[in-house]
Parts: structure tokens; sequence; C-alpha cells
């Protein structure tokens, strides 16, 4: 049964130094609150996974928080670079990042497998790419009952797979909707799990083509409302396209990163404090 | 520029890669270029034309041109949303999609595409977003679509990095490594447009843009680029064409404040 805990203390007892993390979310959904926790927490050494390492990871790369990145596709949708991604690749700044590089279709795969308990997924995939050969968890495997080779791609199993939802009941069952990406995977694929939604209501109310997590495979629920901001959360709030391109000067120098990550994250108690200040900021271009 | 007056190189390319798409087509679309020209193509000649973004949203039809290939308004508006292993799995890996369109930063004369790291992939000197969907769209929608602009740094003699696969080294390539797709059929750029040889696969200019000459195409490309015997001009394009492009735009720009 999945606990109800306030988001600081569901990061404390879950996300460990050195743990693998996946945060998930496909543009919609991305649960930036729970990033900006482990921020403030001070998490280290952490090995960050994730189909589309955006703003999310950009803020965890810059801030020392990464030792590896499996993903991808890494840059900033609509809009360009990643630039304190980039500047982890190309100047080890601040510090060298490891990466274990795939296509979507691949992380894909590799989730469905960790989510069934395989110990791969199997696609037609990578073939004739330079990723095969770089990446050391992109083999192949031969079809025992047609003789084709196929591409095999080890199993993602996170200690922690995170992500966010519109709400859970008291109960702590999860429902979310809209494009709902790759987050059931990620959530099933890890040995621990936690979500972060835009509310706790006393009874989920049935609806159409959502996801329901079971409270039985949630470790955590935590209340975060709009903790998928930037990104959005359907039903609730839109997408801000414009951070996203402001982002892009924001994060292009390091004195100006880190000083608003500590104005808006690290001086921050919690979402809506950190609401708050982006309210109270002057707007920058 | 013409009798529709001034036009950018971006509404030509835009303009040239929706005239392609034929009505009913179904299209893997990114973000940008691509997204324009399968919203315009909807929008005039092809209203069947089946906009799946790789967010899982399928047979969208975006009122305002999204900013990400999962912003909100390409669920509202698409007839279902799956889920990204489904998206992969069932509906690209199967061959259902007819046209998958992609960008790079470099392609070489076979169609190969790199958006992975310009430099060596250890100590890049730039470090791109990555393949993405890039590496099965290649390979299994029936036919993919390039769109980029020419210049010697795009068009390389010899990628940096395989992101994805084009006609690989030549002739039989892609069937040896069993691919349903026929791989690069257009590359459609600022300057004019490509096209693989049927006997070499090499890709040869078959069409400049209005104003531009074969000179300055093949001056724009890193490898000795052939021309097709008989190189066509596109036609300009239309009033109708540009206004309902430019009514797109607009629309984003409204999307992105």
């Amino acid at each position: 049964m999945a606990e109800i805990l306030p988001l600081s203390e569901a990061i404390a007892e879950l996300v460990h130094d050195g743990d693998t993390v996946a945060l998930e979310g496909f543009t919609h959904l991305i649960p930036h609150a729970a990033g900006h926790e482990l921020v403030r927490q001070g998490r280290r050494e952490l090995t960050l996974v994730r189909m589309t390492p955006d703003l999310v990871y950009d803020q965890l790369i810059g801030m020392g928080c990464a030792r590896k990145l499996i993903f991808s596709w890494g840059g900033n949708p609509g809009v360009g670079s990643l630039r304190r991604f980039r500047d982890a690749v190309e100047h080890g700044w601040p510090a060298p990042l490891e990466l274990e590089e795939h296509s979507h279709a691949g992380m894909a795969a590799a989730y469905a497998a960790g989510a069934s308990n395989l110990p791969f997924g199997v696609l037609r995939g990578y073939a004739g790419t330079d990723l095969v050969g770089r990446t050391q968890s992109i083999s192949s495997v031969t079809c025992p009952f047609t003789g084709e080779e196929l591409a095999a791609v080890r199993a993602i199993r996170p200690d922690v797979g995170i992500v966010h939802a519109q709400r859970a009941d008291e109960a702590g069952n999860v429902q979310l909707w809209g494009i709902t990406g790759v987050q059931k995977e990620a959530v099933l694929a890890s040995r621990r799990s936690l979500v972060t939604v835009e509310e706790v209501v006393p009874e989920l109310e049935p609806r159409p083509g959502a996801i329901v997590l079971p409270t039985w495979v949630v470790t955590a629920v935590s209340a975060a409302p709009g903790g998928a901001h930037p990104s959005y959360a359907h039903d609730y709030y839109d997408r801000d396209n414009e951070f996203y391109v402001r982002w892009d000067a924001i994060a292009a120098d390091r004195d100006r990163f880190q000083e608003w990550m500590k104005r808006h994250v690290l001086e921050t108690a919690d979402v809506a404090a950190y609401h708050a200040s982006l309210r109270g900021e002057t707007p920058v271009r | 520029m013409s009798q529709n007056g001034v036009y950018s190189a971006d509404e030509m390319m835009a303009i040239e890669a929706a005239r392609r798409l034929g009505d009913g087509t179904v299209c893997f679309v990114g973000i940008g270029l691509p997204s324009r020209a399968a919203n315009l193509a909807r929008r005039t000649h092809a209203p069947r034309c089946v906009l799946i973004y790789e967010s899982g949203t399928i047979g969208a039809k975006p009122r305002v041109l999204p900013l990400s290939i999962g912003d909100g308004e390409l669920a509202e508006t698409s007839d279902t949303v799956v889920s990204v292993p489904e998206i992969f799995a069932y509906w690209l890996q199967a061959g259902r999609i007819d046209v998958g369109f992609l960008g790079a930063a470099q392609i070489d004369r076979f169609g190969n595409l790199n958006s992975t790291v310009i430099g060596d992939y250890a100590t890049p000197k730039v470090r791109l977003p990555g393949a993405g969907g890039a590496p099965e769209i290649a390979a299994s929608c029936r036919e993919t679509y390039v769109m980029l602009r020419m210049t010697p740094r795009a068009f390389v003699e010899r990628l940096d990095f395989r992101s994805s696969v084009g006609h690989g080294e030549g002739p039989g390539f892609r069937e040896r490594l069993g691919f349903t797709g026929r791989g690069v059929t257009v590359v459609v750029t600022d300057l004019g447009v490509l096209e693989p040889d049927p006997e070499t696969c090499e890709l040869v200019l078959t069409r400049v843009h209005p104003g531009v000459t074969v000179e300055q195409a093949t001056a724009a490309c890193g490898w000795q680029l052939r021309a097709a015997a008989g190189v066509e001009t596109s036609a300009p394009p239309t009033r109708d064409e540009l206004a309902v492009l430019r009514s797109l735009k607009s629309a984003k720009e409204v999307a992105a404040g």
C-alpha cells in the first residue's frame, strides 16, 4: 500500500545517493517538483534514467546530482539545446557525465521489459547505427522460430521510479490521463516508486482512457500541486511554453543558472514556495 | 521574388514537403518544419492526412502548431492516445506509417543522418540531443523525408556519428538489415530537392527552388553533389499555400506567448 507522505519525506526515504532513478513523463506530467526536491536534499552520484532528459535533468545535471545518464533524446523541446547537459558532456562541468545512449524505441522496450520482469526487451531497432557497439546494453538475439536477428536491449530496473499524475485517492490509488508516455512502465519496472499528484481526493472518479496505478504497486504518493511546471497536467494547467524559451538563456550561463537554482529551488521550501518565487520574479529575457 | 511576394526559405521548404503528402498519408511528424508541412498539407490538399506524434497521439488535428511533440493540444484533438511503448511497437515497428519526417545536424550522400555529436563521441565538440525516434523511424516508415538547410557543414562527405540509416553504404544495405521501409526518398532543402538515384542510392539534385541555380545548390553541398539530368524548378508558393502556412505560424506564436 502506498504511503501518503510530504514530498520531502518521500524523497528522503526513497532516494539515496548512488541510486538509479527514473523521472518519467513524456512532455506531459514531468515530475519537476520531485526533481527540485532531489536538488534541495543534495543527492549525489545518481544514475538518471529518462527517455527525454529535458529541463528537469538539465537542472539535476547542472547542480551536480548525476554521475550517469541513460537516455534517448536530450534537448529542450521546440527550443534547442540543453545547456547544462551539454556543458557536462563537453566540458565536464560541474562533473563528468557518463552516457548510456539509446533510441526512443529501444528505451521504451527496455522499460516494458523491466515492467514485465524480463531480462531484456526485443525490437527491430538500432540496426546500422553507431549506437550499436557504443552502448553496452544494446545487443542482438536470434528468433528461435524464424531465425531472424533482432535487437536486444537490457531491461531498465531503476531503484526508484518517479512520475507525476493528476490525482490519487486517500488510499494511494493513482489516476493519470492525457499523454501517458512511459510512466506506467517506469513505475512497474522500479523497485520503489513515488508518484507526485496535483491533488489527493477522497475517491477517484472513473475516467475512460485513464491509467490507474493501484496503491499496492506504488511506494509513496505526495501531493505536489503545480508539481509538473513548466510541463503541464492535462485538465489542470497548460504547458508553460514561454518558460522553456526562457530556460535557454538561464541555462546558457553557469552563474546565471546557479543563481536561478538558488533563488527558486534551494531557497524555496517546497513546490508552493517555488511557484511563489516565480511569481515574484521580474521577467528576464 | 515572385508574383506572390516575398517568402522565406523555410516557407518554401514546408510547402515543398507538404505538396508531396497525398491525401490519407499516415505521417510520423516531428516539431518544427515537418509539423508545419504536415499541418499545411492537412489544411490544403490532403485533409485526411493522418498526423502521428511520437508522444502517442494518433490522428492529431492541432488548431495551433505545437511547440513540443507532447502538447495537450495534440492529445485533445487526436483520434486516440497510446503509450510510448505502444506507439513505437504496434504502430511504427509494425509498418503502419507511410512517411516519417527527420531532421539532423549532418547528412551524407546516402541519406544517413547524424543527430548525436559533432566531433568525437567521447570528447565531442558539440553534443547534440541524440537519436530519439530516428533510428526506427528511418528503418520502419515506408518512406522517410528529410528536411534540412543546405550547407557544407551539414551535407558532409563523412558523418561524425551515424544516428539513423538512410541507404547505408549503398544498394542492398537496407535489405541486409531487414528494414521494411524504403528509406530516405526525398531531402527537402532551402535550395532545392535531393532524391536517391534508383541505381546507386546516392542523393542527386533533382529540383531547385525558384531563383536558385544548380551551381548554388551544388556549392552548398560538402560532397560532389551530382545534378540529375534535367533538374526541375519547384513551383513558387501559391497565395493560398502561403496564407494557410502563415496562419499556422501565427498560431504557434500565440501558443508560445
